[in-house]
């Protein structure tokens, strides 16, 4: 019998370990420091199937959650985080570049090592089942960002971003600890389960001071999924920061806000008073988060910043499942749609990153004839497009369907109508990159580019996943509650 | 292995081993004539009557009730044919481009798997998820290979047919989430046995959404302008392909779902569908009359027929239903000869421009034989297939709804009722198409011949013999109509 705490213990130790190792590899390639992590994650990966969701052991605390949400969703970080570290693989030389030393490839190694810290923060996150845990959780996940996001400190875009991530994430930060006071002083709790068990007690005055409190966390955290109005740091964020980086970003850490959300909302949901302020206020969420995303990415002309702007775009879909979130289908929506925005994006981002080096630079027009450069990258990218957008036969599709049949199970039209205009946004603004790909000429040089063995075999591994699942989601279906 | 699954990985199958590098041209045609060779026998096979036959059933999502359902009926099987036909005449007449052939006719396979995959599905999940697998290399075709504006062609019709198609989808989810909890499916035959026993009354929300889902994809007035532009600049045989046959899908999806599902829904919102369809005959009929391009005459004429299909479907018996599937397969096969005749002529002149042609027929009278004959198919001509459609049509949509004649309250009264004034206005387009056709025919191919035209080279070899193979199927069907009609009626519940 395993405990569940091993799978955080294994990846802290694996993050030492490999910090030490650092100091000891003067000469080596420091890819191999990746190589280790991807390594050890695999295995903490392995390790988590052997692992039985909803045990007793230490469910009476309500600190720490073993369910099978939380499992679910550590297996997620720590794919992730692997995928992470294969691009971060390809784009070390990049990173290099933008790091002034003495010594050649000095300082490189904590770029392949800060993600397996913030791997056990994400793991952490998804089982954490009390307001005290939550914060250091996401603490230990956002300080690990703000270092890795201001890595390249050779580059003044990676610099900015570093800047702007670090004073929003301390503005969200400020905003989650005053709305956890609020909520502790007005019930007395931190622990989830307890503050449930509570507002059952609680007398009706006292709810809108509940409810600024809540009202404040949820602020936060709308800065963690990227919602709209909480969203502009993210399309400056995204595009100054390292691709590897960006990518972890844009899935993780707005995956494991989801799963925050749906800790935390739960027990508010249960008093039907507060049901109907809290729905409502998500249904203004995801309408905004939807046409603001949409309508903003159609424009751009850089890829990452697009993919940035898609990123708000996808947390209005994951909005609208949270939004119906009473719907007995809504969370496992909500869970497989964040499954296979993990897939697409990262494939979608595995593709950027040797594009780019090629190409030197991230806009669209560095795309162009790529389908006769590289045929295999380009189909990748087809099928990540595709998948975004929301094509049948891939897991963006299914993970649309199964959203708007939660939403249209609560007769929530409006968003659905929002959700059908703003789908037809995205498919202008995905199939830009496909136009570029495929209908125009390629630039002077069109040699084919060159893609590390580790990412090819994740390239592959992404797309067929991204039709497999497609087709055939009942593997995932099956380890979602 | 169903044979209907045979049916949907011959074209896959052949698609992938073009990638890899076999012949294309030749592999597609072989796939293609494969196709169609099973087809037939499927067809021959059919015990008539009988309902679904070929059933194959895999469960992909049992807790939603989705399962990868494959069946066809007399219905599909006619449909299946329409495909596998259209499919042999589009890749005989295709031309392999410079670049990336194999592509090319990859693409084309692709689309006749999605066609022939949603023609066989009785899961409407999967129904739909065909459809859609079709539409996308129909995207790049119009996109990579097309003429004149096509990016901008490909653009429009990207995001007008995404957006029909999430509308479709919502309806479909709402289909699903009407029936009873527990009962729930995405099986056709199950749904329809529901709604036999009353379980899904009232839902005429879902109707409208299935409609202007489906009116999107099958350019149902207003919701037509991108069809023209797109046809125009798409390939030839993109256009046969996606006039011919994916857009039947809409029709083919009313007629499965709408009619048998929603029968008071239809009945209901007919005097709607009846202003949509006349507008279709009349306002594209006239938009028809001025074009000046023979490739722009012939996409808006698509348009315009399909109002003689909304018609059958509303008028909501068993006489109109039938032509309207009739018409199903005549209008495919006529326009996909039209489109093939109109990329031949292309590819000879450089130019559709009726003020730039004149006096073909000295040059290539074989040409303006095929053409003369494919044109009298589309205006409905006796002898041919679609004359019979129309007329089945006609007749069933003016016995239509409650007749207006007869005693009531004591008094004689004698008034048409709106289906009886569509079915006028209908009959109306009938001579709108001949007027245009007919002027179409006069300045390409009559009238004094250019001399830089003096030497074009007539039609000959695969794609002659490609479109006089549907010319014939019009004509044989035209004279024993009641072939397929025995086999359509099976499949058609009557309401």
């Amino acid at each position: 019998m395993i405990p569940s705490l091993a799978l955080e213990i294994c990846v802290v130790c694996i993050g030492i370990f490999l910090l030490m190792a650092d100091a000891f590899l003067v000469k080596q390639d420091k890819r191999s420091l990746a190589v280790g992590a991807i390594v050890g994650l695999a295995g903490v990966l392995v390790l988590s199937f052997f692992l039985k969701p909803g045990s007793a052991e230490m469910d009476f605390s309500g600190f720490y959650v073993n369910d099978a949400l939380a499992l679910f969703f550590k297996r997620f970080a720590l794919l992730s985080t692997i995928l992470t570290l294969v691009a971060a693989m390809d784009y070390s030389p990049v990173v290099e570049r933008f790091i002034p030393s003495a010594t050649p490839k000095a300082g490189l190694g904590e770029f392949f090592v800060l993600p397996v810290f913030t791997c056990a923060g994400l793991m952490w996150m998804a089982s954490s089942g009390d307001f005290i845990m939550i914060f250091c959780a996401l603490e230990l996940v956002t300080i690990s960002f703000y270092v890795q996001v201001a890595y390249m400190r050779g580059s003044n875009a990676s610099l900015e971003a570093g800047t702007k991530y670090l004073i929003l994430g301390a503005l969200s930060t400020g905003f989650l600890v005053y709305g956890i006071t609020w909520i502790f002083g007005m019930t007395g709790q931190t622990t989830l389960f307890r503050i449930r068990d509570f507002l059952g007690l609680m007398p009706i005055e006292n709810q809108t001071a509940l409810l600024f409190g809540l009202g404040l966390v949820l602020v936060a955290i709308g800065f963690k999924v990227a919602a709209v109005p909480f969203q502009f740091w993210v399309p400056d964020v995204y595009q100054g920061a390292p691709t590897p980086v960006t990518a972890h970003l844009s899935v993780a850490s707005k995956a494991a806000g989801f799963v925050i959300l749906m800790r935390v909302l739960e027990p508010f949901l249960e008093i039907p008073a507060v049901q109907a302020k809290l729905l409502t206020a998500m249904v203004v969420l995801a309408a905004a988060t939807l046409i603001y995303g949409n309508l903003a990415a159609m424009p751009q002309t850089n890829l990452k910043r697009l993919l940035a702007y898609s990123s708000i775009a996808h947390a209005g879909y994951l909005l609208v499942g949270i939004a119906n979130v009473t719907s007995p289908l809504a969370g496992r929506a909500v869970v497989f749609y964040l499954f296979g925005y993990l897939l697409m994006t990262y494939l979608a981002f595995l593709v950027l990153i040797p594009v780019a080096k090629a190409a030197g630079g991230e806009e669209i027009s560095n795309f162009n004839g790529l389908g006769r450069r590289s045929p295999g990258l380009a189909f990748a990218m087809l099928v990540a497009m595709a998948s975004l957008a929301g094509l049948p036969f891939t897991v963006g599709f299914l993970g649309k369907f199964l959203i708007f049949e939660a939403a249209m199970s609560q007769h929530s039209y409006l968003l659905v109508g929002v959700g059908v205009i703003t789908v037809a946004c995205g498919f202008y603004y995905y199939f830009k990159v496909v136009r570029a790909m495929y209908w125009l000429p390629p630039s002077d040089d069109s040699a084919s580019i060159e893609v590390q063995p580790l990412s090819r075999l994740a390239i592959g591994c992404l797309s067929a996943a991204i039709f497999v699942f497609g087709v055939f989601p009942q593997p995932i279906l099956k380890l979602i509650p | 292995m169903s044979p209907l699954l045979f049916l949907i990985l011959v074209p896959l199958v052949a698609a992938a081993f073009i990638v890899v590098g076999s012949n294309a041209r030749f592999t597609a045609l072989i796939a293609s004539l494969t196709n169609l060779l099973f087809s037939l026998v499927l067809l021959a096979v059919y015990p008539r009557g009988s309902g679904y036959q070929f059933v194959s059933e895999f469960p992909i999502v049992p807790s939603l009730g989705i399962n990868f359902t494959l069946g066809a009926d007399g219905l599909s099987l006619v449909m299946l044919l329409l495909s596998t036909l259209v499919t042999v005449a589009a890749v005989a007449v295709a031309k392999a481009p410079e670049r990336n052939a194999g592509w090319f006719f990859a693409s084309l396979l692709f689309i006749s798997a999605g066609v022939i995959g949603a023609f066989s599905s009785i899961d409407l999940f999967f129904f739909y998820m065909f459809h859609e697998l079709a539409l996308v290399p129909t995207f790049l075709l119009i996109g990579i290979w097309g003429s004149g504006d096509r990016q901008a062609a490909a653009w429009k019709a990207t995001i007008y047919l995404a957006l029909g198609s999430f509308v479709l989808l919502l309806g479909l989810l709402g289909l699903y989430l009407i029936q009873p909890e527990g009962f729930r499916s995405f099986d056709l035959r199950k749904i329809i046995l529901l709604a036999d026993a009353g379980f899904l009354g009232g839902n005429s929300w879902v109707y409208l959404l299935l409609l202007v889902g489906y009116g999107i994809l099958v350019s149902l007035f207003p919701f037509h302008t991108w069809a023209p532009q797109a046809y125009s600049s798409a390939p030839s045989p993109a256009a046969m392909l996606h006039a011919g046959v994916l857009k039947k899908f809409g029709l083919y999806g009313l007629i499965r779902t709408a009619v048998p599902i929603f029968p008071d829904a239809v009945a209901e919102f007919s005097n709607l569908l009846l202003i949509l369809l006349v507008g279709n005959i009349l306002f594209v009929g006239y938009v028809t009359i001025s074009q000046r391009k023979l490739d722009w005459m012939l996409g808006y004429s698509s348009v315009m027929h399909m109002g003689y299909i909304f018609l059958g479907i509303a008028a909501l018996n068993l006489l109109s239903v039938t032509g309207s599937s009739l018409m199903l397969f005549a209008h495919g096969l006529s326009i996909a000869a039209l489109f093939a005749l109109g990329g031949e002529l292309r590819e000879r002149t450089g130019t559709l421009d009726f003020s730039e042609l004149g006096g073909l027929a000295k040059a290539m009278p074989a040409f303006a034989l095929l053409f003369g004959f494919a044109a009298f198919a589309s205006i409905g001509l006796p002898g041919f297939v679609n004359f019979a459609g129309e007329l089945l049509i006609f007749f069933g949509a003016f016995a239509g709804g409650t007749p207006l004649f007869g005693f009531s309250h004591g008094r004689e009264v004698f008034a048409l009722n709106s289906f009886q004034i569509a079915t006028a206005c209908a009959v109306w387009g009938v001579v709108i198409s001949a007027i245009y056709m007919l002027r179409a025919y006069r300045r390409i191919f009559f009238g004094p011949l250019a001399d830089r035209w003096s030497r074009l080279t007539e039609i000959h070899g695969l794609p002659r013999a490609a479109i006089a193979t549907l010319i014939v199927v019009m004509l044989a069907f035209g004279f024993f109509p009641q072939i397929i009609v025995n086999l359509l009626t099976s499949g058609l519940t009557a309401p």
